[in-house]
């Protein structure tokens, strides 16, 4: 099971990817030939055929799309090729979109970490009592709930502009799933199990180390990883509403673009934000597949 | 605070063989009984009425199976024995220490491997870890799972798993072994093999067994002696004591006082179900 989050923020990341997993199972007791042939398809062949349609589709909105659709002219979307070499080829653009990038992944990865950290400590508390769970569930909600913007003025009264408020920001938006994810884990141990811990007299910390943990991992890291995605999306809203000009993520440079009306780089911020999302996703769903995926159901099997 | 707790004393093992070399006569042994349950009775907090003023004893060498209709409180008697739900009224004295306890579910770890399941229990216990790792590897030997030990559950058949669970009770050699509808899920040859196999540990290791099963030939052919218990609230209405010698050959079961016997515990177990 993966629980997203309430608002539904994330839900997008969640599935627009097919989860590592997915893809592997169908093909456990298919002979080999068949079994390599599924392989080409789904690692590869399927998500080329997508990718073609994709660019294809994006070049025709380009050329006739906009016009014929929304009659609007066809710049406000350059084409991929214009994109590619305005964004990536060209020097100085390409310093600035990389240097933007570079401080949104750094936001982002310290926000996981911070998130990480401090979403599976809250939630190996709730697990210790029913009472306790839900004493503090309703704030997580309304963290998910409530507008970031409506806090901003909140929190430039306590840290004013900067990297800190930046952070902070993430972490607000990313943690909701770290900790859903592993309080559904933690519970998942079955009372068979428990009991047995139980006849042994087993304390607190030993079946929350041998039990719960370890039968919480797979659902720990699909809160990471969506936790993941979710990072990304909160650097880069938290640096529109904490802008430190030396450091401009990714959100910023894409802004200052669009500003100025150069419309093929800001498709090329696009890209890169995009591209650090599905890397972080993809990175913590192999290192799922690492730890969990030699025991876990959906795990790859091992022969 | 209904319930006591008193040691058992004697060392199984030696009792086991006593038992075995005599085959049969419960109740003329002197040693005090491994298990007893005194005027046990249950209710739920919901009011399920499970348990109705249950009484017997285990001894030490015996090995008890009980029958009785769906949810007369089979489970629920075992669940007391362990100390894991506490009865109402009555008592029930027991080494605690020395009790195995073998679920109607394998309930393996599924993020361990086979040995690391099976040294489970011991692990709990503090035994370090060599020493778990040689006990646990004897206990895998005895189940006849060697070459499995680097295999995680979801690798392992229905039966395999049952052995797994088997083997994690034996490392801690209880004196006392509740076994609750172990091989309800396995197919019948397997379910004999590992009745076999239940019956030479017992042998080997002379616990007192406390078995709870749906099939009264599993029930005649693994005890000394068989329980029948009425619908619920559950209370023993019948107690057979089963005479044939071990080691049990697989062909007692068609042998005409088998049958006879097993005929007795059916049609008590069908007066047990009105
Ligand atoms: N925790 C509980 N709360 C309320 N009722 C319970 C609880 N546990 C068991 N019961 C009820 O007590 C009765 C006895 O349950 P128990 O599990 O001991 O039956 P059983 O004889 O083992 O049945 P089966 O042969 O189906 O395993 C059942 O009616 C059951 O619904
Ligand atoms: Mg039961």
């Amino acid at each position: 099971m993966t629980i997203i989050n309430s608002a539904g923020v994330g839900t997008d990341l969640g599935m627009s990817l097919t989860p590592p997993d997915a893809a592997v199972d169908q093909f456990g007791v298919a002979p080999d030939r068949k079994r390599r042939r599924r392989l080409a398809w789904s690692r590869v062949l399927g998500p080329v055929l997508v990718f073609v349609v994709f660019v294809a589709v994006w070049h025709w909105m380009h050329t006739d799309g906009m016009r014929t659709l929304f009659n609007r002219p066809g710049f406000l979307i350059p084409a991929p090729e214009t994109v590619i070499n305005d964004s990536f080829v060209e020097p100085r653009a390409r310093a600035a979109l990389f240097n933007g990038i570079k401080w949104t992944a750094y936001i982002a990865l310290i926000g996981l970490a911070i998130t990480i950290v401090v979403g599976m400590i809250l939630a190996i508390i709730m697990a210790q009592a029913r009472a306790v769970e839900n004493s503090i569930y309703p704030y997580l909600v309304a963290i998910q709930a409530i507008p970031i913007l409506a806090i901003v003025p909140v929190i430039y009264s306590m840290f004013g502009g900067g990297l800190i408020p930046r952070i902070l920001v993430c972490v607000l938006i990313s943690i909701f799933p770290i900790v859903t994810n592993t309080l559904f884990g933690l519970q998942s141990a079955d009372r068979g199990q428990h009991d047995l811990f139980t006849l042994r007299g087993a304390n607190r910390f030993t079946r929350l180390v041998k039990l719960q943990l370890p039968a919480a991992m797979p659902n720990i890291f699909t809160g990471f990883r969506i936790s993941a995605g979710l990072s990304v999306i909160g650097a880069v809203v938290g640096e529109q509403f904490f802008r430190a000009g030396s450091k401009p993520g990714i959100g910023i440079v894409l802004e200052s673009y669009r500003q100025k009306g150069i419309y093929p780089q800001v498709f090329g911020c696009l890209i890169l934000a995009a591209g650090l999302g599905i890397i972080v996703f993809l990175l913590f769903g192999l290192l799922s597949k690492v730890v969990v995926g030699h025991w876990h159901e959906s795990g790859r099997s091992t022969r | 605070m209904t319930e006591t707790s008193t040691a058992a004393t004697s060392p199984a093992t030696s009792t086991a063989t006593s038992r075995t070399a005599s085959s049969g006569a419960h109740g003329t042994s002197p040693q005090p009984p491994a298990l007893r349950f005194v005027d046990v009775s249950m209710v739920f907090p919901d009011g399920t009425h499970a348990l109705s003023e249950t009484t017997f004893d285990v001894r030490p060498g015996e090995f008890v199976t009980v029958v009785g209709p769906s949810g007369c409180g089979k489970s629920t008697l075992l669940r007391i024995a362990s100390g894991l739900n506490d009865a109402t009224t009555g008592s029930v004295e027991v080494d605690r220490s020395s009790l195995g306890y073998v679920f109607q579910d394998a309930t393996l770890l599924q993020w361990r491997t086979v040995q690391r399941n099976v040294e489970l229990l011991a692990e709990l216990e503090g035994v370090p870890r060599r020493e778990r790792a040689r006990r646990a590897g004897d206990a895998i030997d005895l189940v006849g799972l060697r070459g499995a030990e680097r295999q995680y559950p979801k690798q392992l058949s229905g039966g395999m798993k049952m052995r797994a669970s088997l083997a994690r009770s034996l490392v801690l050699e209880p004196s006392v072994f509740l076994f609750d509808e172990p091989f309800g899920a396995v197919d019948e040859i397997t379910r004999e093999r590992l009745n076999d196999e239940v019956i030479s540990l017992f042998q080997r290791k002379g616990f007192a067994g406390l078995f709870i099963t749906h099939s009264i030939t599993e029930a005649v052919f693994l005890s000394t002696r068989v329980l029948v218990m009425s619908a619920r609230p559950g209370h023993i209405v019948g107690d057979y004591r089963v005479p044939f010698d071990y080691p049990r050959a697989p062909e007692l079961r068609f042998e005409p006082a088998f049958a006879e016997l097993c005929g007795e515990v059916s049609h008590a177990l069908r007066g047990a179900h009105s």
